[in-house]
This record gives C-alpha cells, structure tokens and sequence, in this order.
C-alpha cells in the first residue's frame, strides 16, 4: 500500500440487528488488503465493541477508518450521552447498559476494556451532553 | 477434525450448513457473554453458547470460529437464521446443556 485507504460508516441507532456491519465491510476490506491475521482480528474487536457501544449507549454514530501503509486508525464519533466517569467506564465489569442490551448478550463491562486490550492506542474524548470520539490505533 | 466431519457426526442438529466445511476445528470454546466471547473465542473453534441472536453471528464471523453451537434447546431467532444462510455461517443445535454439548466436541477431538 503506498497511500491510505479511508473507509466511512454511519452506525444507525437502536439497531443490534445492524451493529457489526461496518466491523464486517471492515474485516473484508483488510483481508482483501492481505493484512496480517492477528492485525484483522484486533482492528474487528475494536469496531465491534465500538459500534455495539455506540449502539447501546449514544444512538449511533460515525466510524472512519483509515488504513495506512503502517497503522490503522479508527475514530468512533458520536452525539450521545457522554461518559462522565471515564476511568469508572475503564474498568472490567463496569455498564450501564440497559436490560435489552444484557438479554441479548452484551452489558458485561467488557467493551471499552476489550478495545483497550486489542488496540495499540486508544484515546477517549468525553463530554456529557455533547458526545464522546474514541480514538483506536492498530499498527502494522 | 474438519467442520464437515463435525456436521456429519450426528452429534448435533444441523440448523445451517455454511460454508468452509473443509477448514479446521481444533477446540471448544464455551462463552454467553459476547464481548468476552469477541476478545477470547479462538479461530477455528466451536463455539457453544446458549445465544442465538444476530449478534452472536457477528461474533462468528469476526472472531473466524468455525461454526457455533446452540445448546440447551436454543434456536436461533429468524433475522439470525437468515444471517447464518447470507454469510454461510455454520450452526448446529442440541438440547443438551452447555458442558454436554462441549464436551461431546472435546472427545471428538481428543478421543
């Protein structure tokens, strides 16, 4: 790859029946790509739980993502609540999620943990009342 | 064991036969919680769990699992079995508890 591949999704709210989509396209794009298996595993970890997040949490949201000869960066935008703990929203275990949300598998304080884990940076930018923008890098 | 040899073992029911059959199945892994089950289900294992929504076919898909196994008498809700057909997602079914339904993998596996 000589120059950078940017890839945009709009993550409709209240939808778990489409949360996955882009962390799919994702995936495709990266195995088209010829990407390193571990490097495609970790980026989808970080766009599903990102999408299931703002899924649950914020009434949807933008991902971009951008793939660059040495790294991949995902920014999750959205207009939602805001996180007004972040360090509380950090730590394993810890959700807020709705009961819907836990029927159906998630709510179990893993998601901000496990992008943590997968992505080599992740940065979080929280307002309550404006939004939150969650900053994921992966690199090559 | 092959994910054919798997289907065609008669263990399980055969809820949708995806595609891929010829890839690997090496382990069993046992998980309910999705999140969990994205950052730690290694590729090429049967996944058993008791989750038969959409969202557990994401999880399959991203994680590489060779198939997912629906225990303890779960079906997987209509939007879900539509998926499975759309992405050739393996999935198969048993009334057996979850331990059950592992383990009958396992010694498949391992004798």
């Amino acid at each position: 790859m000589d120059e950078s591949l940017t890839l945009h999704f709009t993550v409709p709210p209240d939808d778990f029946t489409r949360a996955g989509e882009a962390s799919s396209s994702t995936k495709a794009t990266l195995k088209q790509l010829g990407l390193p298996a571990d490097v495609i595993r970790r980026v989808s970890i970080v766009m599903y739980e990102g999408e299931i997040n703002m899924v649950i949490h914020a009434n949807g949201g933008e991902i971009t993502v951008t793939i660059s000869p040495d790294q991949i960066t995902m920014v999750l935008k959205d207009a939602g609540p805001g996180i007004p703990d972040i360090q509380q929203a950090m730590q394993a275990g810890w959700s807020t999620a709705s009961g819907a949300a836990r029927d159906l598998g998630f709510g179990a304080g893993m998601g901000l943990p496990n992008m943590k884990k997968c992505a080599d940076t992740l940065d979080i930018d929280s307002t309550v009342g404006v939004g939150t923008t969650v900053t994921a890098v992966v690199r090559l | 064991m092959t994910l054919r040899e798997l289907v065609d073992s008669g263990l399980f029911q055969v809820v949708n036969r995806g595609e891929e059959l010829d890839r690997t199945v090496d382990r069993v892994f046992c998980c309910d919680l999705l999140s969990v089950a994205m950052c730690n289900a290694p590729a090429g294992c049967a996944w058993v769990t008791v989750m038969g929504n959409i969202n557990t076919l994401a999880v399959v898909a991203l994680t590489d699992a060779a198939c997912v196994i629906l225990a303890g008498g779960v079906q997987l809700d209509p939007p879900a079995a539509q998926r499975a057909v759309q992405q050739g997602i393996t999935v198969l079914a048993t009334d057996q508890p979850v331990f059950e339904a592992a383990l009958a993998v396992h010694q498949r596996l391992h004798g």
